[in-house]
Formats: C-alpha cells, structure tokens, sequence
C-alpha cells in the first residue's frame, strides 16, 4: 500500500515539476492514440454505417466476427503487423517499423472491429422513420447515412471514446512494432511495463496515474461538449 | 464543436416546414438563408476541426520528439531529419542503465539518433536476420558465430565481459555455496531442495543455464519438467524479482543483479567456474545481405564502443554506485 501512496505523491511531483521526459512520453500517447482514433473513426463510421443500412448476405456473420475480433489479443495484433512491417515482410519497404507509425497504424488495426462494431450497434438504436423518411424525400445512399450518423452521434462519440480508451491503454502492440525506443516510441504503457520489470514500482505507478488523469481529463471534455450542445 | 448540434427535430420538421412555405414564402425564404449561413459556418468549422486534426496526425507520424519542430507542423517531413541508428541490445546491458549511460555521447559524437531496442538475445538475433536494426550488441557466442557464417552479421566484435553467477536465497536449502556452477547445477537436480527460477526466454542468459545443466550430464527437456523448475518467460530483471518473491535459486548476470541487489533478498552463491564467463560483443548487420543496413553507423557503433575512451567508461560503470564495475572492457581480446 505504501507504494501505491509514494507513487501517488510522486505522480503529482512529476505533473507539477513539468518533467521533461514524462510529459514527452506523455505527449507521444496522446499523439499517436489521437491519430490512430482520428484516422480509424474516418474509415470506420462510413464504413460501418454502409454495413448498417445495406442489406445483404451474410450480415449477421459478418457483425458477429467484427465483434469476435473486439478481443483480438493486442500482442497478435503486434505480431500481425509486426510480420507485414518487417523488412522481411510484404510491407517491409515502407521502412516504418519501430516508428511512431507504425504503433498509429498497430493501433488502428486494434480498434477497427470496436469502432466498426460499435458504430453498427449505435446506428441500429436510431429509429428507421428516420432512413425511411429521407430516402422518400430523395436523399441518395450516402445523404441518408449522414442523417442517422448525425441522429446517433452521441452513440457513435461513445465508440470512438471507447476505440481512443483501447489505444491509449494498449502495450502489447505497442511494445512489439514500436520497439519502447526512448525518446522516440515510448508511451505511456510501454514505459509503464518498462520501468516496472526495472523495478522502479513508484515510477510505473505515478505513470499509471496519469494515464488515468489523461483519460479523466478527455471524457470530461467530451462530455461537457455534448452537454453544451445537447 | 458546433456541428454536433442536432438539426432541428429531425426530417419530420421538414414536411411541417413544407406547410409553412406555402403561407407564408418570405419567411421561409428569410429562414433558408439563415439556414444556408449556418450550414456555411459549420462546414468551415468542420473543415477547420478535420485540418487540425489531419495536421495533429501528420506530426504524430512525422516528427521524432515534440522539441523538435514545435512550431511549423506544415513543414514537418515524414522522415526525421536526423539519421537514425537501430541497435538491438540485450536486456542485461539495457537494464544495468550502461546504453543509456553511452547513448548521448555517441549521439553526440557521429550526429545521429541512437534508436536502442532492448531484448533477450533469441529476439536481438532474429531483429537482425529480418534486417530491422543495424546492429546487435549480444551475449551468446556460439549463436553469435552461426550468426555471422549465415552471411547475416559482418564480424563479431567482442567489447567487453563481466561473470554469471548463482544466486539464491540466504539459507542455501540445497547446500550450493562455494561448488563448481556444475556441481551445484547437479546438487539441485538431486536433492530437489529449493526452487530454481529460469529466464526460459531464449536469451544469452537462458543459453548459458542450459550449457551449464549439459555440462552437469543433465537433459534440459528432462530439468524443465522437474517440479521445482520454474519458467518465468522475462527479462532478467523481472527474474530476479521473481527469485526473490520465491526465495529461489536462479543464474543472473553480474551487472543486473548489482543494479538490482539493493531490491533483492538474495545473495550471491555460486561465483566461481569457467563456464561463467559472460562475453559481449558487437555485430554490424551485413550489408551485401540486408541492402538497408546503415553500414556506416554500424561500423561507427563498433568503432566507439571499442576506442579507448569508450572502453575506459565501460570500464568504470557503476563504481561509484556500486562499489564495484559492472562490466570489464575486452576490446581485442578474442572472445572466449
């Protein structure tokens, strides 16, 4: 118990002296979690509201593995990658292993299915008056997406809260393709994992609390921004 | 965030909206236009959202560290500006602090980014045969050999040495202090008193452990099944930690359990034998084999890691905080 309280306090030494190298490491997560966020939430919203309001075969199958692959294990999807990217790889040429992009990329695979799936689920609780009403009124395929996205919205900010809560979160993946290069591709929970096998248990705990502050801080954000325009 | 305000109450609105154009058209006309304003002024906020976003993103992927180029997130190359170099080192150098101890001046010395990877050697080994570091700084001979006559790495370059050792709790419960690491190895597999921990990870370390239960006239297949015989899958670091929480026996590196004694409740047991000779060395990916092999840096790596001056810092590490150096320079020497 004395170590979770020293980490506490050195948590908040850490934040109020600013340190370079944790608000760096910091940084980075957010960074690249935003990226991966932001740039998976644009292939998977479309995506996903395609997969809602098209009817084909084979659509239950196809849902129930996207969300199968909710809990695909982080560390095989570092393998995953880490096999494409690798100089020995298909993708190899790229050169981008052990790079920032290759952890934004790991992490877009990671949260497609959660945002995929979540989008689906969110656009399945918006009432069909809604697709039925704009399509009679002449909206094209894309027009009457559009409308029941922006009628579950906040459904849909709850997935990519959630996808953003996974890759920020993350090590395993993060670990295998980034490499935990200081000062380059170490985040938060790869210096977490890092600092506790060194044993510097206060150090991984402090770390851990502000990831949690992070994380705090965003859904309170997020939050008051659907407040304000509810 | 002003495009997420609800439109309204939803398309139903739009056929009431029908009626009142019919009776009144100038209103409807005065409320389009407002509308059109509107919808002008979210597009513009949304576009300014996605630019901002797209741009956050880029210097996610582009820039290395944040001091960098703070300020021109437009002029952000997906490269680094700097070079970079990528050596894969095991975990006992990483963990005892010695790269990062030697990081800056290299950085500073040839002006490039020092990228260091931290695994046990099996990893370190087969990083290097994909062709995803430069270099390789290892301990394991014989697999460092197979290593360099696959064509894979250019020479083995050996830089420096410290001891393995046997550690165990205090109360020695099978009786090793003061043996051979062979007869002590032999000791445990007999009497099955006490717990030994194993990297079991494929490491140097791991490597080591297993020729030392070869030389006792023991079968590893036979030793890992034992019921005292624990396989922690972890760093040394981690390892020791676990020996300790055990109260086990297990075979660590000097440096390591030097930078960790001071959490440990175990002591050195075991500190004499040939057998426990732990040799590190240097190998620079070969480029005829792997093309994007930074050769250069590579050889640069080499060259500084075993100058005098390099050696002499090798030489000295942890002294001060340890009483003692954790590593003894070797550059020349052949490598046992």
């Amino acid at each position: 118990m004395t170590e979770i309280w020293q980490g506490f306090v050195k948590a908040i030494e850490l934040i109020v002296s600013l340190d370079p190298e944790v608000m760096d490491v910091a940084w980075r997560s957010l960074r690249i979690s935003a990226a991966s966020t932001i740039l998976a939430s644009l292939i998977c919203i479309p995506i996903g509201g395609l997969i809602h309001f098209r009817s084909f075969r084979g659509k239950r199958i196809l849902i129930n593995i996207i969300q199968t692959f909710y809990s695909f294990p982080t560390v095989a999807i570092g393998l995953l990658v880490f096999l494409m990217i690798s100089r020995a790889g298909p993708l190899g040429f790229l050169g981008i292993l052990f790079t920032p992009t290759a952890m934004i990329l790991g992490q877009m695979v990671l949260i497609t299915p959660i945002l995929l799936g979540l989008t689906i689920s969110a656009l399945s609780g918006v009432d069909k008056a809604i697709r039925d009403t704009s399509i009679s009124l002449g909206a094209t395929e894309f027009q009457a997406i559009w409308a029941i996205i922006k009628e579950a919205r906040y459904a849909v900010m709850a997935a990519v809260t959630m996808g953003f809560g996974r890759a920020i979160s993350e090590v395993g993946c993060a670990l295998m393709v980034g490499g935990n290069i200081r000062g380059f591709t170490r985040i938060m929970t790869t210096a977490i994992a890092l600092e506790t096998t060194r044993g510097e248990l206060e150090l991984a705990i402090a770390l851990g609390i502000i990831l949690i502050s992070l994380a705090l801080i965003i859904n309170v954000a997020l939050n008051i921004i659907q407040q304000r325009y509810t | 965030m002003i495009w997420w305000r609800p439109k309204s109450e939803g398309e139903f609105q739009i056929v009431k909206e029908v009626h009142f154009w019919t009776t009144s058209k100038e209103r409807e006309r005065e409320r389009e236009r407002e509308r059109e304003r509107e919808r002008k002024m979210k597009k513009i906020i949304l576009l300014t959202v996605l630019a901002l976003l797209l741009a956050m993103s880029l210097v996610a992927i582009g820039c290395p560290a944040p001091q960098v180029v703070p300020d021109e997130p437009a002029a952000v190359p997906l490269r680094a500006a700097l070079e970079r170099m990528r050596v894969a080192t095991t975990t006992s150098l990483y963990d005892t602090g010695l790269w990062a101890h030697l990081e800056p001046m290299f950085e500073e010395e040839f002006g490039v980014e020092l990228d260091i990877l931290y695994a046990g050697t099996g990893i370190a080994l087969e990083w290097g045969r994909r062709g995803d570091v430069h270099a390789i700084a290892t301990h394991a001979r014989a697999r460092e050999e197979k290593f360099v006559a696959e064509g894979y790495g250019v020479e083995r370059v050996v830089f420096a040495y410290n001891y393995f050792l046997i550690v165990g709790p205090a109360d020695d419960p099978a009786g090793i202090k003061g043996l051979s690491p062979e007869e002590a190895f032999k000791r445990l597999m007999e009497t099955g008193a006490g717990r030994f921990v194993s990297r079991g990870d494929d490491s140097g370390t791991h490597g080591k452990e297993k020729a030392i239960w070869r030389e006792a006239g023991f079968d590893y297949e036979v030793v890992r099944d034992a019921e005292w015989y624990i396989e922690a899958g972890r760093g040394m670091g981690p390892t020791l930690v676990m020996a300790s929480e055990e109260q086990a026996y297990t075979l660590a590196d000097m440096g390591t359990f030097l930078a960790f004694k001071a959490d440990l409740d175990l002591v050195p047991l075991v500190t004499e034998g040939d057998i426990l000779l732990n040799v590190y060395s240097v190998i620079a990916i070969c480029p005829e084999r792997r093309p994007r092999t930074n050769i250069k840096m590579a050889n640069n790596l080499i060259d500084f890691l075993t100058s005098p001056a390099t050696q002499r810092l090798i030489g000295l590490y942890g002294v001060e905080e340890h009483g003692m150096a954790l590593f003894t320079p070797a550059a020349g020497m052949d490598g046992k």
